[in-house]
């Protein structure tokens, strides 16, 4: 049983959640993931650990609430337990002192840049983060990331908050601006986002890193149901995941990929209802 | 001789047409009389050729003279010295090509159902109050051994540490024990509960089971070794990556590995969706691709999640298929349809990325192969479209690298598997390995064999 030590609400749907998990802490790097099951009935689903603190065996998910198990999770309180954790799984991301990276986050995928930024920081880089949410309830972790970045641009996509407009359009202008020269891109968030970034990167020819969100079961190259087109390979995102070059991945498929079981997903949420309280026990 | 004329029992089984809709066992066991029956028929040979079939060496005649006489208990005894899981043995070895095969009164008519009296004794002691195993005094020898993989392999060789006096854990990637027997293996041919109580009875000889430890990732052995005060490691950890074909298509939604198919019913219980959260495709016509156990379990258990049909296709033919007879049989009484001599081309996808067809060549056998079966050859002009909805791939298994390549020193052949020597030590000293990632995809009874084989060298290792 893996203890949730601290739970704290982040945005209208955004949680973060400590937990006790003594192994994954001292094993994790940057870049890496875990698989949980909440209880004996639960699925298996994988979340970015967030950070780490190896001394105190606590590992964080930033989690967001749009599914069925992402909702029960956070609806869980400090005090319960998470049946199994298992970790830290996929590849570290393979940091470099690339010059200047910017770290693009959008909605909840500002939990994966999160603890490239500090990593690549104690390399010697130039870091500026673009984060990104629909409205200023949905950028989260902005006071975390300025304290260790050189720069950090929010942005809403109805102007509440930080500068109007998307992600892709910061970058764009950091690229034109070239104060200083932006020589790597590392980007998670919706698929459709992280396409874009590399759309608009394609053309400079600037490092590209993607971090794909497939569905998984085992996250150990057991099944293959993580499996992506990366330059024309199927790759199992997993364990050569889940970070890849954005310039090769075929997101189309991805984002089909993703709806496969949709129509379930909906069933068990609504079958789970409460109707008194409509919370998703 | 007049046993010789006696017939072999039948297995009581449950009746196809029921058993297509659920996942209940479906043989049901042998009453006792029908177990002393069939009992009564072992000739008692003075030199037993079953047990020359048996990798791990039951001794055959004297667990089954116990079984005629009506002693259980005795029978019990017997069969656990060689065997420490009978009940899963009793249920899925191929005795068809080993113990049974060899058994003399299969020369002239049917052999002795040796597994079937075995799957018999087992389940009775399982049902036991008081266990049947000897009460052996277990002496701590305060020494830590650990093992990488719950499956048959590490089952083993943990319970006969343990016995020795050694305080063994498993290290298990899922988050539950038993490896194949647990994700792969179905429930309606080796229930879950059987495989927990010889779980359950070996966690009473003390070994520790720590769950959702992926070695490699988690920790790796050399921090075992290093940091945990371990003295020797057995890795067990199987060769359970899928291998698929390259088909154009075959990122379509609604393609499976037959991993993630099984995986998914088994381990995670999809097959109960709505009570479980995991959803799996239920396809109502499905193609399964290949021509062993895997397959076999996979189109019974697609054809259970309602297809009709449900195909198996195969490039060779039915002599050539290396899936259990047994199974094979069961797959026919449940309408398992067989397309042989055929070969995948390509998957068909509709507009909305779902599989709508496979395309299919016909194959014809020429001159054998290295393994010595004809070699399926394409008949051009043959290609037609099979219609389906799910297209599940069951054409093998490679070794996970997930132990190996954090462990650079540990000699790996060029499929990836773990070198051993004869004794089970790999290339660093005071690791062992065996089961499928030594072997390549094998089988229970050959991991298990490794497991007790091991086990014994490496008490021999420590105590140097
Ligand atoms: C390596 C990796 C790291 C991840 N890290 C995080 C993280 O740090 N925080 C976090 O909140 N989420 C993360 N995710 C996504 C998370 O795993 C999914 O949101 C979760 O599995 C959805 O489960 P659910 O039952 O709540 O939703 P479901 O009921 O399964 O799905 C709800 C809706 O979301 C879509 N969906 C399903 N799976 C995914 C997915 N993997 N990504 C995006 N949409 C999906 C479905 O199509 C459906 O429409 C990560 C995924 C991967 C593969
Ligand atoms: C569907 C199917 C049906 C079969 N039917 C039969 C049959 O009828 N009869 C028969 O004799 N054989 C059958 N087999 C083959 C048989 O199951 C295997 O040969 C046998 O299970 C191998 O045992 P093992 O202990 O080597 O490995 P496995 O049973 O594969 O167990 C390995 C264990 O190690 C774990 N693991 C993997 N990597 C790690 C890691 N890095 N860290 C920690 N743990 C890890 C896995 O999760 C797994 O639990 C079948 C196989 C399948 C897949
Ligand atoms: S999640 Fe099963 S192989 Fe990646």
């Amino acid at each position: 049983m893996f203890q949730i030590v601290d739970k704290k609400q982040l945005s209208e749907n955004v949680y973060r959640l400590e937990v006790q998990a003594p192994r994954i802490a001292k094993a994790y790097r940057p870049g890496q993931f875990a698989i949980l099951r909440i209880d004996e009935n639960g699925e298996r689903i994988p979340l970015t650990i967030a950070q780490a603190k190896p001394l105190e065996g606590l590992i964080t998910f930033i989690i967001q609430a749009i599914g069925f198990t992402t909702r029960r999770l956070c609806g869980m309180k400090a005090g319960e337990a998470i049946r199994d954790v298992a970790g830290p799984l996929g590849r570290a991301t393979e940091l470099e002192r690339f010059g200047h990276v910017v770290l693009v986050g959008g909605g909840v995928g500002t939990a994966v840049i999160y603890p490239q930024a500090q990593a690549l920081k104690d390399l010697g880089n130039r870091v500026t983060a673009v984060i990104g949410g629909r409205t200023k309830e949905l950028v989260i972790l902005e006071d975390e990331l300025k304290s260790v970045c050189d720069q950090v641009l929010p942005c809403t996509d109805d102007g509440s908050y930080g500068r109007k407009g998307f992600v892709t359009t910061a970058l764009s202008e950091l690229i034109e601006k070239g104060e200083p020269k932006v020589d790597a891109v590392i980007t998670a968030g919706p698929v459709m986002m992280m396409k874009a970034i590399s759309d608009l990167t394609r053309p400079f020819g600037i490092k590209t890193i993607v971090s794909l969100n497939p569905i998984m079961v085992d996250g150990t190259g057991m099944c293959g149901g993580c499996r992506v087109t990366v330059g024309g390979k199927t790759l199992f995102a997993c364990v050569e995941g889940p970070e890849f070059d954005g310039h090769e991945v075929d997101f189309k498929e991805l984002v089909d990929r993703l709806s496969t079981y949709r129509d379930a997903e909906k069933q068990m949420v609504e079958s789970h209802r409460c109707k008194l309280d409509g919370i998703i026990k | 001789m007049a046993r010789i004329k006696e017939p072999r029992v039948k297995m009581p089984e449950q009746e196809p047409q029921r058993r297509i809709n659920d996942f209940e066992e479906v043989n049901l066991g042998l009453s006792m009389e029908l177990a002393q029956q069939e009992a009564r028929r072992c000739l008692q040979c003075k030199k037993p050729m079953c047990m020359e079939g048996c990798p791990v060496r039951v001794n055959i005649p004297g667990f089954i003279g116990a079984v005629a006489k009506g002693d259980f208990t005795e029978a019990a005894k017997i069969l656990k010295q060689g065997n420490a899981l009978p009940a899963v043995c009793g249920r899925v070895c191929p005795q068809e090509t080993q113990c049974e095969a060899k058994c003399v009164l299969g020369v002239k008519g049917e052999p002795v159902a040796i597994g079937w009296l075995e799957r018999f004794v087992a389940d009775w002691a399982l049902t036991q109050e008081t266990p049947v195993e000897e009460q052996i005094s277990i002496e701590p020898n305060g020494k830590k051994v650990a093992i990488v993989g719950s499956g048959p392999a590490g089952l083993t060789c943990a319970g006969e540490l343990a016995k020795l006096g050694y305080e063994v854990t498993i290290f298990e990637a899922f988050h539950e024990a038993g490896g194949v027997l647990i994700y792969g293996i179905p429930q309606f041919r080796l229930p879950k509960e059987i495989v927990k109580k010889e779980i359950d009875s070996l966690k009473k000889l003390g070994v520790k089971i720590e769950l959702n430890v992926v070695v490699g990732k988690t920790v790796t052995l050399d921090q075992l070794i290093m940091e945990e005060g371990f003295s020797a490691i057995f890795v067990a950890n199987g060769a359970g990556l899928p291998v698929f074909m390259n088909l154009p298509g075959e990122n379509l939604k609604g393609v499976y590995s037959a991993n993630e198919f099984l995986t998914r019913v088994n381990l995670m219980r999809a097959y109960r969706f709505g009570e479980y959260a995991t959803p799996v495709i239920r396809g109502s016509k499905v193609v399964v691709i290949g021509g062993g156990n895997v397959a076999m379990d996979a189109v019974r258990t697609a054809r259970r999640l309602g297809a009709e049909p449900a195909i198996l296709v195969y490039r060779r033919s039915r002599e050539e298929m290396p899936a259990r007879i047994e199974e094979v049989h069961h797959a026919e009484e449940e309408g398992i349809v067989f397309e042989m001599l055929t070969n995948p081309v390509g998957i068909l996808g509709n507009d909305g990325g779902w599989v709508k067809g496979i395309e299919c060549q016909r194959q014809k056998l020429g001159e054998p192969d290295s393994s010595g079966r004809r070699r399926p050859e394409p008949i051009e002009g043959s290609n037609f479209v099979i219609d389906c909805d799910l297209v599940i791939e069951a054409i093998g298994t490679r070794a996970n690298p997930m132990v190996t390549q954090t462990t650079p020193d540990l000699k790996v052949n060029k499929w990836g598997y773990i070198e051993t020597d004869e004794t089970g030590m790999t290339s660093k000293p005071g690791v062992f390995a065996g089961g499928d990632i030594v072997r390549g995809a094998a089988t229970v009874i050959l991991a298990m064999g490794d497991g007790k084989r091991t086990a014994a060298a490496i008490d021999a290792y420590l105590k140097k």
